[in-house]
C-alpha cells in the first residue's frame, strides 16, 4: 500500500479540524465564566455545569430519552428478530415487498412520521403520551434493528442449528439455546443502534412530545429557540461526554467498528 | 437383515433432478461411504436420511420403520458436519453434553458420559475449552464426540475431514475407524475422496450425477469398476479401445498388438480398462513410446504414447533399471488384472 | 420458532413476520393515508379542521409563489450539500484507507463518531462558529486572507450548506469507505506495473470503482439534507424555510395542518420518487460492480 503525500496530509488534518470543531467549539464554550454565549478566554468556571441543576427539566428530559430509547430499542426487537429470521431463511412470494415496507422508515422523511403520527395519535386519544412516543420510535428504529439482525441471521452457520435438531433440540429450545446465541451480536449491535437513532431524533419527536414527555434533544431544542445563554452548551457538552464515554466502553468490552461499520453502510 | 434401507429415494429441486432412484441397505455396524464428485448428491441423501430434506419419492426405513415419518430432532441419528457445527459459545463439555441434556439425562450421569466421549476421542483435559481456542482437528473431535455420546442408531459423517490438512487427515482416518469398529455403530461417510472411503469403509456406493454407479467393497469398485465413471474416479486408469474377435477360434480379445483369449458374453467393440501399476513392460505386447518419466520416490510414472492411445504406467521402484524416455516398449498386463466393457462406437 | 426442517411450510415466513407486519400496516401505513387524506381536508383560523375532500391547500401550494421558492431551496441546499460531501469525502475516505491500522481507526472514529453525537449539539457549535459577522469562522478566514469582508453564514443559505454538510458528512465518508474495502489492496500496484502514474490510478481504476459508493452515499445525503429539520431550523431561523421547517410552523404554530400536511405528502412523494428513480439508474448503470 502507497503512502499519503504532503498534500493528502494537509487536506487530511483540515478535514478532521473542521469535522471536530464545532463539537470542540461547543465543549469550551460551556466553560465560559461569562453570561452569554463567547469562548472562555477569562478562565475557565463550572457555573453552566452547575446551573443546569436549576433546570430539573434537562434532567428530566434526559431519562425520559435514555427510557424512550432503551425500551423502543427492546420492543423494536422483539418484532424484528422474528421477521429478520423469516427474511434470512424462506424464499417466499412477496418477500422482498416486505423486506421493502420493513426498511421503509428509513427513507420517510421524519417529519413527515412526525406529522402522520401527531394526526394518527391525537385521533387515537394518545397525543403527547409516553406511549405514543415508544410506539413512534419503534417505527423508526425498527429498520437498524432489523438490517443487523438480519445480517448476523443471513450469515448464520445453519448446520450448527441441523447438528442441534440432530441432537434433540426442536421449537423454543432450538431457539433460545442456540439460534439467539448465535445471533446476539447481530442483535446486541442491531439494539445499540436503534438506541443511537432513538437517542438522537429530534425532528419527529418534536411533533409529538408533550411537556413531561419531552426528550433531551426536543428540550434543548425548544430551548435553543427561546433563549440565548450557554446553558445548552454545558447541557451539550455532557450529553458530549456522556456519549463518548459510552462510545469508550462500548469499544473496550464490544469493539466498535462491530457496532458502527460492522457491516459496511449501516448509516442508511 | 437391513438395518436401515433406503428404497427409491429421489429429491427434486424445483425442475432439477439431484437424487435419483437410490436404493440401498446398510446392514447394522457397517461402515458405508458415498463417493462422489462434487455436487453429486451425496449431503443432498445424507440430509434426507438426517432429516433436514424430504424425498420427492421413496422410502427410507430403519429397523422396518418408516424414518421419514419421525421429525428430525427425534430421529437419534448422530451427525457430523464438514463445518464440524460446533456451538461456538459453548465449551466442549456443553456441546457434548447438550443432546444428552435434550435426552433428559441427570447431570451426574451426563457428566461422566462427556468425560467418557472426550476420553474416547482423546481430549481428555479439554471440558472447559472453547472451539474458537481449538485446532481443527481439536473441533472435529469434539464433533465427533458430540454425535456419538447420544449412542446414535446411525452416524452420518458429511466430509469430516476435507478440512484437515493431509498429515492428519491420515491419522483421524485411523482414529475414525477404530472408534467405529470399538462401539460399532453404523455408519455413513459421504466424501469425495477416493483413499478416504477405500481406508475407511466395508462398502462403498460411487455417485455420478445423483444416481449410483456401483455399490461393492472397495476392492471390487477398484478392480472391478462397473462403469467407465468407476475406474477413472477410483484412481488413475487407462481405457484402451479394443475388439473382440469372435471369428477366431478360440475367441480373442485384441487391442493393438496386445491379445488375449475372450472373456465370455461380449463381442464387438470394448473397452479395456487396465489400472496402471497393473502394466509391465515385456517383449510382446501393446507397442508403445515412453514421452515422460516422473520419479516419485517409491515409484516412477511413465506417461506413454501407445498404438491406443496415451497410457499411464507406475513402475515400483525396486532399484531394477527403468526405459528411459524416448525408449520403445511393448506394455502388458494379465486378463485378470483388467476389466472389459462394451464399447458403444460413435 | 424454527427452521431448519420445514422448508416446504409455506406459512411459516408469514407466522414469523405477522407481529412486525400487523405493526407496520397498525402504525405506519395507516398514520400515513390519514396524513395524505387530511391534506384534502379544509381549515379556517375560527373552524379549525374540517373533515370534508378539497383541493384547496394542494391549489395554494401550486399557486402561490412562496411554495414553489421554498421548495426550490430545499432541493437546492440538499444537492450543494450533497456536492460538497461527496467533493470532500470520497478524497478523505481514500486518504482514510492508506493510513496505517492504527491511525486509520483513530481518525475512522474521529470522523463517524460526531454520527453518535446529538445534530442539535453539532449544530449549535457551528452556530456559534458562524457567530454574526465577526464570528470565529470569518475572522479565520479573513486573517488567512480567503476573505476581504465578513460573510454572512448565520440566517443564510451558505450557513445552512456549511453545517448540513458537516453533519452528513459521515454518511459518504462511511459510504465510499465500504465500497474501499470491496476493492482489491493489490489494484494499484497492478496498475502501476502496468505503468500508469498516480493521477492515472486514481481517474482510471479507483474513481470508476468508488463511484457506486460515491453515489449510494450522495442518495442517502440527499434525501437526508432535503427532509432536515435541526440544522435549517437553527442556522436558518425563522426567515429561511426548507419543506421541513414550514410544514412544523403549520402544524405547531399557525396550526394550520392540511397545509402542512400537503407539504409534507408533497416532499414524501418528491423524495420517494429521486431516490427510487436515482437508485434504479445507479444500478442499471453499475449492474457489474454491484455484483
Ligand atoms: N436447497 C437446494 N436448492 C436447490 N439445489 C440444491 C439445493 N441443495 C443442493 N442443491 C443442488 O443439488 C446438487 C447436489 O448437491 P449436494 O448434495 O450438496 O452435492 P454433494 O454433497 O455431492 O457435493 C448440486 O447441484 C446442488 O447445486
Ligand atoms: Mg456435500
Amino acid at each position: 500500500m502507497r503512502r499519503n503525500g504532503p498534500l493528502a496530509l494537509i487536506f487530511h488534518t483540515i478535514f478532521v479540524i473542521v469535522m471536530v470543531a464545532p463539537i470542540l467549539v461547543v465543549c469550551l464554550v460551556a466553560f465560559t465564566p461569562e453570561g452569554f454565549l463567547s469562548l472562555p478566554t477569562n478562565g475557565f468556571s463550572l457555573r453552566w455545569f452547575r446551573a443546569i441543576g436549576n433546570y430539573p427539566e434537562f434532567i428530566h428530559a434526559f431519562w425520559v430519552s435514555l427510557g424512550l430509547g432503551a425500551l423502543s430499542s427492546f420492543v423494536a426487537l422483539l418484532f424484528a428478530v422474528p421477521a429478520a429470521l423469516a427474511i434470512a431463511r424462506y424464499r417466499f412470494r412477496g418477500r422482498d415487498a416486505l423486506a421493502a415496507l420493513f426498511l421503509s422508515p428509513l427513507m420517510i422523511p421524519h417529519v413527515v412520521l412526525g406529522i402522520a403520527f401527531l394526526r394518527f395519535f391525537t385521533s387515537a386519544g394518545l397525543g403527547g403520551s409516553f406511549a405514543a412516543l415508544i410506539i413512534a420510535h419503534v417505527i423508526i428504529v425498527f429498520p437498524f434493528a432489523l438490517r443487523l439482525t438480519l445480517a448476523a441471521a443471513t450469515g448464520m452457520d445453519r448446520t450448527v442449528e441441523m447438528a442441534a435438531v440432530s441432537l434433540g433440540a426442536g421449537g423454543w429450545t432450538l431457539f433460545r439455546r442456540v439460534t439467539l446465541p448465535l445471533i446476539l451480536p447481530g442483535v446486541i449491535s442491531g439494539w445499540a443502534l436503534a438506541f443511537i437513532q432513538s437517542f438522537d431524533d429530534l425532528t419527529m419527536t418534536v411533533f409529538l412530545a408533550a411537556p413531561g414527555t419531552e426528550t433531551l434533544p426536543v428540550r434543548m431544542f425548544l430551548y435553543i429557540q427561546d433563549n440565548i445563554d450557554p446553558l445548552v452548551t454545558s447541557v451539550s457538552a455532557c450529553v458530549i461526554a456522556i456519549t463518548m464515554t459510552a462510545l469508550i466502553l462500548l469499544d473496550r468490552f464490544y469493539g466498535l467498528d462491530r457496532v458502527l461499520a460492522g457491516k459496511g453502510d449501516t448509516g442508511r | 437383515m437391513a438395518f436401515l434401507e433406503l428404497e427409491g429415494v429421489a429429491k427434486q429441486f424445483g425442475a432439477q433432478t439431484v437424487v435419483e432412484d437410490f436404493s440401498l441397505s446398510v446392514g447394522k455396524g457397517e461402515f458405508i461411504s458415498f463417493l462422489g464428485p462434487s455436487g453429486c448428491g451425496k449431503t443432498t441423501t445424507l440430509q434426507m436420511i438426517a432429516g433436514f430434506l424430504d424425498p420427492t419419492r421413496g422410502a427410507i426405513r430403519l429397523e422396518d420403520k418408516d424414518l421419514t415419518a419421525i421429525h428430525p430432532a427425534k430421529r437419534g441419528l448422530g451427525i457430523v458436519f464438514q463445518s464440524y457445527a460446533l456451538f461456538p459459545h459453548m465449551t466442549a463439555a456443553e456441546n457434548v453434553a447438550f443432546g444428552l441434556e435434550m435426552r433428559k439425562v441427570s447431570r451426574a450421569d451426563r457428566a461422566e458420559r462427556v468425560r467418557a466421549a472426550l476420553a474416547m476421542v482423546g481430549l481428555a483435559g479439554y471440558e472447559d475449552r472453547h472451539p474458537r481456542r481449538m485446532s481443527g482437528g481439536q473441533q472435529q473431535r469434539v464433533a465427533l464426540a458430540r454425535a456419538l455420546v447420544i449412542k446414535p442408531s446411525v452416524l452420518l459423517l458429511d466430509e469430516p475431514l476435507s478440512n484437515l490438512d493431509a498429515k492428519l487427515r491420515e491419522e483421524m482416518q485411523i482414529e475414525l475407524r477404530q472408534i467405529q469398529r470399538t462401539i460399532g455403530t453404523t455408519t455413513i461417510l459421504v466424501t469425495h475422496d477416493q483413499n478416504e472411503a477405500m481406508s475407511l469403509s466395508d462398502r462403498i456406493v460411487v455417485m455420478s450425477q445423483g444416481k449410483i454407479e456401483q455399490i461393492g467393497t472397495p476392492q471390487q469398485t477398484y478392480e472391478k469398476p462397473a462403469s467407465a465413471f468407476v475406474s477413472q474416479f477410483l484412481g488413475k486408469t487407462n481405457d484402451f479401445a479394443g475388439t473382440i474377435d469372435r471369428i477366431a477360434t478360440p475367441a480373442r480379445l485384441v487391442a493393438g498388438s496386445w491379445s488375449a483369449p475372450a472373456p465370455a458374453g461380449l463381442s464387438g467393440p470394448v473397452t479395456v480398462s487396465i489400472r496402471p501399476e497393473r502394466i509391465g513392460f515385456g517383449d510382446a505386447g501393446l507397442g508403445a513410446k515412453i514421452v515422460t518419466r516422473i520419479f516419485q520416490g517409491n515409484h516412477w510414472l511413465f506417461q506413454c504414447e501407445s498404438e491406443c492411445g496415451s497410457a499411464i504406467v507406475i513402475r515400483q521402484n525396486d532399484g531394477q533399471p527403468q526405459p528411459t524416455e524416448g525408449a520403445a516398449v511393448h506394455l502388458n498386463w494379465r486378463p485378470e488384472d483388467m476389466s472389459v466393457r462394451a464399447r458403444t462406437v460413435a | 420458532m424454527s427452521t431448519v426442517a420445514d422448508e416446504r411450510n409455506a406459512r411459516a415466513p408469514w407466522v414469523l413476520s405477522a407481529p412486525a407486519l400487523m405493526l407496520f400496516v397498525g402504525v405506519l401505513l395507516i398514520p400515513l393515508a390519514m396524513t395524505v387524506m387530511l391534506s384534502f381536508h379544509d381549515w379556517g383560523q375560527y373552524k379549525g379542521i374540517e373533515p370534508v375532500f378539497i383541493l384547496k391547500n394542494w391549489k395554494e401550494i401550486a399557486t402561490d409563489p412562496y411554495y414553489a421558492e421554498m421548495f426550490w431551496r430545499t432541493f437546492r441546499i440538499a444537492i450543494l450539500t450533497t456536492l460538497l460531501t461527496a467533493a470532500l469525502g470520497a478524497p478523505e475516505a481514500y486518504i482514510l484507507n492508506r493510513m496505517d491500522g492504527r491511525w486509520k481507526s483513530i481518525f475512522l472514529l474521529v470522523i463517524l463518531g460526531p454520527l453518535l453525537i446529538s445534530v442539535v449539539a453539532r449544530t449549535l457549535g457551528w452556530a456559534l462558529l458562524f457567530g454574526g459577522n465577526n464570528g470565529l469562522v470569518n475572522k479565520l478566514l479573513m486573517s488567512a486572507g480567503v476573505i476581504r469582508s465578513p460573510i454572512p453564514f448565520m440566517f443564510t443559505e451558505t450557513g445552512m450548506v456549511v453545517a448540513l454538510a458537516h453533519v452528513m458528512m459521515p454518511f459518504m465518508v462511511l459510504s465510499v469507505w465500504a465500497a474501499l474495502q470491496r476493492l482489491d489492496p493489490q489494484i494499484e500496484n497492478a496498475a502501476m506495473s502496468l505503468g500508469a502514474g498516480p493521477i492515472t490510478i486514481i481517474r482510471r481504476i479507483i474513481m470508476p470503482q468508488i463511484m457506486p459508493g460515491v453515489l449510494s452515499g450522495a442518495i442517502i445525503v440527499f434525501s437526508l439534507s432535503a427532509s432536515a429539520f435541526a440544522t435549517p431550523a437553527i442556522i436558518g431561523g425563522r426567515r429561511l424555510k426548507v419543506a421541513a421547517t414550514l410544514a412544523y410552523d403549520e402544524f405547531l404554530n399557525t396550526l394550520n395542518w392540511p397545509l402542512g400536511a400537503a407539504v409534507a405528502t408533497l416532499l414524501l412523494v418528491a423524495l420517494v420518487l429521486i431516490v427510487v428513480g436515482s437508485n434504479a439508474l445507479i444500478e442499471r448503470r453499475y449492474v457489474e460492480v454491484f455484483r
